[in-house]
């Protein structure tokens, strides 16, 4: 469409182009504040007297004697020992994705090929189970998991999110799986294919930008989960995101909110890289899949 | 910030180091489990606890901000996966009245007889927990600032608002007065506070009916949107943490402040040190003229699950003792909270909190439904501040929407 | 309608399918399923009736007269059933959920239809409706259409800059809500950048996000919308791609204009991935809750998913009526999606 572009008005170009620019100011300067902010104190980033302290560090400068300090990241990587909520983090998410894509697959696979009612009927049915508020979800398993000794090791906590985030997983690939030319597979099946095997030799080759763009959003949900990790894992086994919220403190108890502000951004960075690296396929894969509603 | 932090590992760590050697806490064998918020003191506790850890003898801590979420579901099974829950005057009702702590009463008598008698909360003749700190809400004021303007440090909060508006006329602030005000549980506890400080009763003697919507409750409810009138115009949104960031700011003269967080306001963080240096603790406030200062009191304490085996529970039992034990006092446990331990040595910040429980203050009410109510209070209050109702109706329907979370849960029929 | 073309060759057999579902099945099956099932009971079944007795409480300041719960009293009832006491859908109709018997008695007392619109948003479950359906309804449209402006812009710029554009725009949707809103809370406090600037363009120096309902309103709509914005672009970016070119090429040479290009070629191509946004969208919208939490917004406005959370972290947890107000979400959301889902099942129908 680039031959398209060539041929518009300098007015719509402007307008065009201050929109994104806006958006884009809109979007990504919060970020940039706290990316900046991070390095400050307490005092200065949620200054209650001056908000351009946030910007020169007035409250800095007096307490550690610079303008920038790197007093948040320490205390939270050294101090509270962040990395290794990162590690579970890591193992949590890793297997989340790698089981949601895995069954997701294969049920989105037979969901796209079913043309029998019930296929329909279980979308809907995962549709309606997404609608369920995760907190009372979660609430829920609280007694089984603590009667059956399930509660607090990283593979509960994994297999909850898988199932958690499997409807959103099954109709992304399935719109996804719809979009593969039946053709694909069934001639593989003339050829005396079980269903299987078409699966095996014919879809999974071409599967991949639809199942990577889902594993990304699966991916997301993961990482920024609260609600299920908070309230399963147990201390030992912390992820990142309710060590975060443990920094905030208590009604009665101050926090150390530049810890948890140091670490949001240490947390956004490997998503940084990540969708940096991805976002060729994110496109290509909802491209293919076009998720149809 | 961070030397102090700093120190605070390393000779968290020293400690750690030196009890390799099995602290003696009597203990043979058995399992300890703890469930607790995570604030440092109580983390000082569970530290304190750990040390008895040793062949046999497992002593592990879950101490999240979500504890209560937890703690219920955690205790009910059979073994429950807690051996010890530490929860506050607020919360052990909770577990009260589900059934799921012990009467200490047997191992008090067997290891216990050194355990000050006041630290032991006796419900109905048993004992349910041992306390080891308390906590309250109290005035903290700029000394600066009242003293130039000639006023003196506020008694209740009826001199409270004159000193707000000698400040306001005077320009030093436009809104003088802090109070963590955010709709929901603050809220609500603001209300307790200024209700009892009315003199007000918030059931019909020995029941669960409610009976707040009288003048007392009026009083209270006009008082604080008096109040608020000096306060930012975001009240409703700030907490403890916003109020404690605008007096560091300077915009907030004088506040009702958990005596807990006062130390963290005069330390050499987050305010220029004119302020810091100038903020100052008094006693609770008064209103009204019922003679029981407008706030509560409040402790923190350890309780012992009743499903686990009674080897545990003594082990537990021995563990936690071990874990309020004068030996987890020293520099810099001193100041994480008011302890009920001996050999603890106030420091001045201490003072308000002292002042509150001399001055005849009344606990927070410990009672099975008292946590419905704090929900319908934190939910409806704030119809009355921003002007939607009348102090009447808002209490009306406070009274309306406990009623109906109280015949729910089976307390009303 | 589907049946006849299941026989053709290459549809998937019963068997077959069972095997490829059976993981995602038994996942679904054991944490939702089963957990909505007993919802659904929970929601029926209230604590039995407690037996209160006057106690005397005594604690390190003292001692005072208490009540407290006899569980003696009620063991056996307890043990035998252990359900609870079965109270039908009472938990449904009283004052916190539906509240029948109020709006009954609002309804025939009122002296106006607003006198009863009054009354009934002062019913906490109303209230936090027309808080919900608002924002539901204000913010999936503006999500849908900037969403679908920044991919059209994006789509229009150079390709070597689209990367670090793309990166940029998923921002709102990757960062921590939790840390992320709460910096975004004091960026909009009066005194923060955000809150000084809308002083200055405003010309109102007092003027303050948090202070006053509907500004609160507004404040969570437009979080919500710059929340969502990224995932509706993101598809709409993709869509776009796919955008038949000859069809476009052929719009132009018949002298169609840029915006009659859109309105006739690239809006009907992006409907199927409106479809699909706009359900997830609605949904999720329905379900709003952090924003509320994290900004301090409870005084001004609430939601149903806000009234699970406050069930279930409160002192006392009440369990039934946070069940029942699941059930509803669950029924709100199904009313919700029938338009989207009738349309799905169409879609169903013709492949």
């Amino acid at each position: 469409m680039n031959n398209v572009s060539d041929r518009r008005s300098p007015v719509l170009k402007l307008f065009l182009w201050s929109f994104l620019i806006l958006w884009l100011i809109l979007a990504a300067f919060p970020f940039f504040w706290t990316f900046w902010g991070s390095f400050k104190v307490e005092g200065d980033f949620f200054s209650k007297a001056d908000w351009t302290w946030a910007l020169f560090g007035h409250l800095t400068q007096a307490e550690t004697g610079g303008a920038f300090t790197g007093d948040g990241y320490h205390g939270a990587w050294v101090q509270e020992e962040f990395w290794r909520a990162a590690i579970n983090t890591f193992v949590v998410v890793f297997f989340t994705v790698a089981i949601s894509l895995t069954i997701g697959t294969l049920a989105g696979y037979a969901l796209s090929r079913s043309t029998y009612n019930y296929a329909f009927w279980l979308l809907i049915l995962a549709l309606i189970f997404r609608a369920m508020p995760p907190i009372t979800l979660v609430s829920g398993y609280l007694l089984p998991f603590y009667q059956w000794n399930l509660w607090g090791h990283l593979p509960t906590a994994i297999v909850v999110l898988v199932a958690i985030n499997q409807p959103f997983t099954l109709w992304m690939l399935t719109s996804f799986f719809r979009n593969i030319p039946k053709d694909l597979d069934e001639s593989a099946m003339v050829d005396g294919c079980t269903h299987f095997q078409a699966f095996r030799h014919v879809i999974i080759p071409v599967m991949w930008p639809g199942v990577i763009t889902t594993g990304l959003f699966s991916l997301l949900l993961a990482y920024n989960d609260f609600v299920v990790t908070a309230m399963i894992l147990s201390q030992d086994n912390q992820t990142m995101v309710p060590k975060i919220a443990s920094f905030l403190g208590t009604t009665q108890t101050k926090g150390n909110v530049m810890f948890a502000v140091a670490s949001v951004v240490s947390v956004t960075a490997p998503l940084f890289v990540l969708v940096m690296f991805f976002q060729r396929q994110i496109v290509s894969g909802l491209t293919a899949g076009a998720v149809k509603g | 910030m961070n030397a102090i932090l700093r120190s605070a590992v390393v000779s968290a760590l020293m400690i750690a180091g030196s009890t390799t050697v099995y602290a003696n806490c009597g203990i043979s064998s058995g399992r300890v489990s703890i469930v607790g918020n995570e604030f440092p003191a109580i983390q000082t506790v569970a530290k304190g606890a750990m040390d008895c850890a040793g062949e046999g003898i497992e002593v592990k801590s879950n101490l999240t901000a979500d504890h209560q979420k937890i703690n219920v579901a955690g205790l009910q099974g059979n073994p429950a996966e807690y051996t010890s829950a530490i929860i506050a005057n607020s919360s052990i009702v909770a577990l009260m009245n589900e059934d799921v702590i012990r009467p200490l009463d047997d191992l008090v008598a067997k290891h216990g007889a050194d355990i000050p008698k006041n630290q032991l909360i006796t419900i109905n003749g048993k004992v349910m927990a041992v306390a080891f700190m308390a906590n309250a809400q109290h005035l903290t004021y700029r000394k600066d600032v009242l003293a130039e303007l000639g006023i003196e440090t506020p008694k209740s909060y009826e001199d409270m608002l004159a000193a707000a508006e000698k400040i306001r006329a005077a320009g030093k602030s436009e809104f003088p007065i802090g109070g963590a005000y955010k709709a929901g549980w603050n809220l609500a506890q603001e209300f307790v506070n200024m209700y009892i400080g009315h003199g007000g009763q918030f059931y019909k003697e020995g029941t669960a009916e409610p009976a707040l919507n009288n003048d007392s409750g009026i009083a209270a409810l006009n008082m604080m949107k008096e109040l608020s009138a000096y306060m930012n115009p975001d009240y409703l949104t700030h907490d403890s943490n916003a109020t404690g960031a605008e007096m560091e700011a300077g915009n907030v003269i004088m506040m009702n402040m958990w005596g807990s967080r006062v130390g963290k306001l005069q330390d050499d963080e987050g305010a220029p040190a004119e302020i810091a240096s100038n903020i100052e603790v008094s006693g609770p406030l008064m209103v009204g003229d019922s003679g029981t200062p407008a706030t509560t009191l409040w402790w923190d304490g350890w309780t012992v699950a009743k499903n686990i085996s009674d080897a545990d529970a003594e082990a537990t039992f021995l563990a936690m003792k071990n874990g309020i034990s004068p030996g987890i006092l020293n520099d810099e446990t001193m100041g994480q909270a008011v302890w009920m331990i001996e050999g603890y040595t106030p420091a001045p910040v201490n003072q308000g909190v002292f002042d509150s429980i001399s001055s005849g203050a009344v606990a927070y009410p410990m009672l099975p439904y008292h946590g419905l109510m704090h929900t319908a209070l934190g939910n409806e209050l704030a119809d009355f501040l921003t002007g939607k109702e009348d102090a009447a109706k808002t209490l009306a329907d406070v009274e309306a929407a406990y009623a109906t979370a109280a015949k729910e849960k089976g307390f009303l029929n | 309608m589907p049946g006849p073309l299941a026989d053709q060759t290459g549809c998937m057999k019963h068997k077959t399918f069972f095997w490829f579902i059976l993981p995602t099945s038994l996942a679904m099956l054991l944490f939702i399923a089963l957990p909505i099932v007993s919802v659904v009971m929970q929601s029926m079944y209230a604590p039995h009736e407690q037996v209160i007795v006057e106690v005397e409480s005594c604690d390190i300041f003292g001692c005072k007269k208490s009540t407290m719960v006899d569980q003696d009293a009620t063991r056996e009832i307890r043990e035998a059933e252990p359900l609870g006491r079965f109270v039908g859908t009472e938990i449904y109709t009283n004052r916190n959920h539906l509240a029948t018997t109020e709006i009954g008695l609002a309804w025939q007392q009122a002296t106006g239809f607003s006198e009863f619109v009054s009354a009934l948003m002062n019913l906490p479950f109303y209230r936090a409706l027309a808080f919900t359906l608002t924002f539901t309804f204000v913010v999936t449209p503006l999500v849908l259409i900037l969403g679908f402006m920044i991919a059209v812009a994006v789509n229009s710029i150079p390709a070597p800059l689209r990367g670090p554009t793309i990166f940029l725009s998923l921002l709102p949707m990757i960062i921590n809500t939790l840390v992320g809103s709460l910096i975004l809370f004091w960026m909009v406090d009066a005194r923060g950048i955000v809150g000084t600037l809308l002083q200055t363009l405003v010309g109102d120096p007092n003027l303050s996000m948090k202070a006053s309902t509907p500004l609160t309103w507004v404040m969570l709509i437009v979080y919500g919308v710059w929340h969502a914005a990224p995932f509706a672009f993101v598809v709409y970016y993709a869509g776009l791609q796919t955008v038949p070119k000859d069809t476009l090429e052929s719009a132009m040479m018949d002298g169609a204009s840029r915006w009659e290009q859109i309105r006739y070629v690239i809006i009907p191509h992006l409907l199927p991935l409106t479809t699909f946004i706009a359900l997830m969208q609605l949904m999720d919208n329905f379900r709003v809750f952090e924003p509320i939490l994290s900004f301090n917004a409870s005084a001004h406005a609430t939601s149903l998913s806000y009234f699970i959370y406050d069930d279930l972290g409160g002192e006392t947890r009440l369990l039934s009526s946070a069940a029942a107000t699941s059930v509803l979400t669950i029924i709100g959301v199904a009313i919700l999606l029938t338009p989207v889902l009738i349309r799905t099942w169409r879609d169903f129908g013709r492949k």
